[in-house]
């Protein structure tokens, strides 16, 4: 019997795992997914918790409601990959060996990467919103708090939903107006990039937003350290910013696993063929989600489109064909801009995003590029989807490839 | 794409004003770029870093990330920062004739 291994049961692993299982003859393919966690938590969910628009009960699941009956379910710890004899070692020592192995472990935030960061001030005026804690620790602070100057801090690229910290202060800008104290509120969008944004044109385009609701912009800040004791965070090249509350986007990396096994780069992310998705030093090896190293976006929605690439790549790999399917970089996003609006994006490696209708050109019913009630209905919708048709590797009505029909230069 | 003449020689750069053909480089269009940075002269440090992107650029495809060049080429972050201001990893590349660090999305 041949052994196929997914590390990682995250949006990625439990989609590869609802597509392969169908497929694969039984009499050859044993297929395992191990993970630490028997919790689901839907990530995008944590940028409402904060707000109290959701609830931490609002955006876990357990994992094996998602799982397809004859897989192989491991919960435990992975510790390494051990490459070149095909074969992976979990926490307690037990071993499993592989014939095809797909590494969907995510990444994860490392406050510890920037001086000062997770001291004094760590989770007493400065948080998260990347993990549940965070999330729900900040929730509760924002229920106290009487205002002050709120800075945002990207502290490096890239991070996971590139668009998650645009989202949390156009969210903020908000709640506070909601709560009656937008005029105690100061709020400062501090990144590292050039703009508000990684592409030119969306860059422009949330830069206006930004202005729009009196939200300050401090671009290229490259954060070295925080001070805790004064309240400031300050960059490489002494630029400092003052804060009551920082909200933090620490330093991604993936995660620690890779870094033993040897498979990973400086920040943990698997090299990775940027197209067939195949691991660049190991041809039975794959990689799925924010576990590569690709220049595409670290999404939930850029997992289910490289779902479609990377089924196709197996069943090829597993018969000796060509890997022909190619990974184009599609990306689709849904910004939420606040009172009950959103706004959409939707690129590739090549096209950055465009103005347009989405997914029918001309018809819609989602604006690109554009502030619209819709988006909002889209985002929030996109919950039910995760839930009941993206893990379980469902067709969406969305292609894999990005489509150039509907869009505007 | 648009063409330059730089320390007498006919260089090619991408939309962007990094050059697009690494090959053309040589030590005397690096001064000329550095100055276009607005660094007057390049000391042995400056090299280090640019050298090791230029090895980086030859290996893998594309520049080092900022972690990547600390990590590898020996020079500290608050260094690379004093040596090339307002962002080394994208300074440093167009001085060292590659193409934009891939970076980020
Ligand atoms: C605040 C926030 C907002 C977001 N908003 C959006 C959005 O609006 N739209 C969108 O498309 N995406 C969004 N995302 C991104 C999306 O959640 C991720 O890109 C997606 O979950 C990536 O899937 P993955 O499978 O690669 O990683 P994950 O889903 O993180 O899964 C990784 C899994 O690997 C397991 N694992 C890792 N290491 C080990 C180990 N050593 N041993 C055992 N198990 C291990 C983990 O437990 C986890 O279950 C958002 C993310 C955040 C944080």
């Amino acid at each position: 019997m041949k052994k196929l291994l997914i590390l990682g049961a995250g949006t990625a692993g439990t989609i590869m795992l609802n597509k392969l299982l169908p497929v694969l003859n039984r009499d050859e393919w044993q297929i395992t997914i191990v993970d630490q966690f028997e919790t689901h938590y839907y990530q995008p969910g944590f940028l409402f918790i904060p707000f109290g628009i959701y609830g931490p009960q609002d955006v876990v699941k357990p994992k094996r409601d998602f799982f397809p009956s004859g897989a192989e379910v491991v919960f435990s710890p992975i510790d390494r990959i051990e490459a070149k004899d095909n074969r992976v070692v979990l926490d307690g020592g037990q071993i499993i060996n592989y014939d095809i192995l797909i590494v969907a472990t995510g990444s994860k935030i490392v406050p510890a990467e920037i001086e000062g960061m997770d001291g004094s001030g760590w989770r007493k005026n400065i948080f998260d919103f990347y993990t549940i804690e965070g999330a729900t620790a900040l929730a509760k602070f924002l229920k106290f708090w009487e205002g002050g100057r709120l800075v945002l801090n990207i502290a490096e690229m890239p991070i996971k939903c590139p668009v998650a910290p645009l989202e949390f202060v156009f969210l903020a800008d908000w709640w506070f107006t909601e709560q009656g104290i937008r005029d105690k509120v100061e709020l400062q969008f501090v990144t590292p990039l050039p703009g508000a944004f990684t592409k030119p044109r969306a860059s422009s385009v949330f830069g206006n937003f930004l202005t729009k609701k009196n939200i300050g912009l401090t671009a290229d800040f490259n954060i070295a350290r925080v001070d805790a004791e004064n309240n400031k965070i300050i960059s490489w090249e002494e630029q400092e910013e003052e804060y009551d509350l920082l909200v933090t986007i620490p330093t991604n990396m993936g995660d620690p696993l890779i870094e033993r096994s040897g498979l990973g780069d400086e920040l943990n992310f698997i090299p990775t063929d940027k197209h067939t998705l195949q691991s660049k030093d190991h041809e039975n090896i794959f990689v799925l989600g924010d576990a590569t190293d690709l220049p595409s976006s670290k999404a939930g929605s850029v997992a289910h489109f490289q779902a479609d690439i990377l089924f196709e790549n197996i069943l090829s790999y597993i018969e000796d064909r060509p890997l022909k399917a190619r990974f184009d970089g599609h990306a689709n996003c849904y910004i939420e801009s606040g009172f009950g609006r959103g706004i959409l994006i939707d690129f590739n490696y090549d096209t950055e995003p465009l103005p347009g209708k989405f997914p029918l050109p001309g018809i819609g019913p989602f604006s690109l590029l554009e502030e619209t009630r819709m988006n909002h209905y889209g985002k929030m919708m996109f919950r039910w989807m995760y839930w009941n048709l993206l893990l379980k590797g469902a067709e969406l009505p969305i292609e894999s490839q990005m489509l150039m029909a509907g869009k505007r230069h | 794409m648009p063409t330059r003449e730089i320390a007498g020689k006919t260089i090619d750069f991408d939309d962007e004003n990094f050059m697009s053909d690494h090959t053309q480089w040589n030590e005397d269009v690096a001064t000329e770029l550095a100055k276009e940075e607005g660094i007057e002269q390049l000391n042995d440090r400056h090299l280090v870093v640019i050298n090791f992107m230029r090895k980086e650029f030859e290996e893998k495809g594309t520049g080092p990330s900022i972690r990547r060049l600390t990590k590898q080429s020996g020079v500290p972050t608050k260094e690379l920062y004093a040596l090339f201001p307002g962002g080394p990893a994208k300074k440093a590349a167009r001085i060292a004739g590659i193409t934009k660090p891939q970076g980020c999305v």
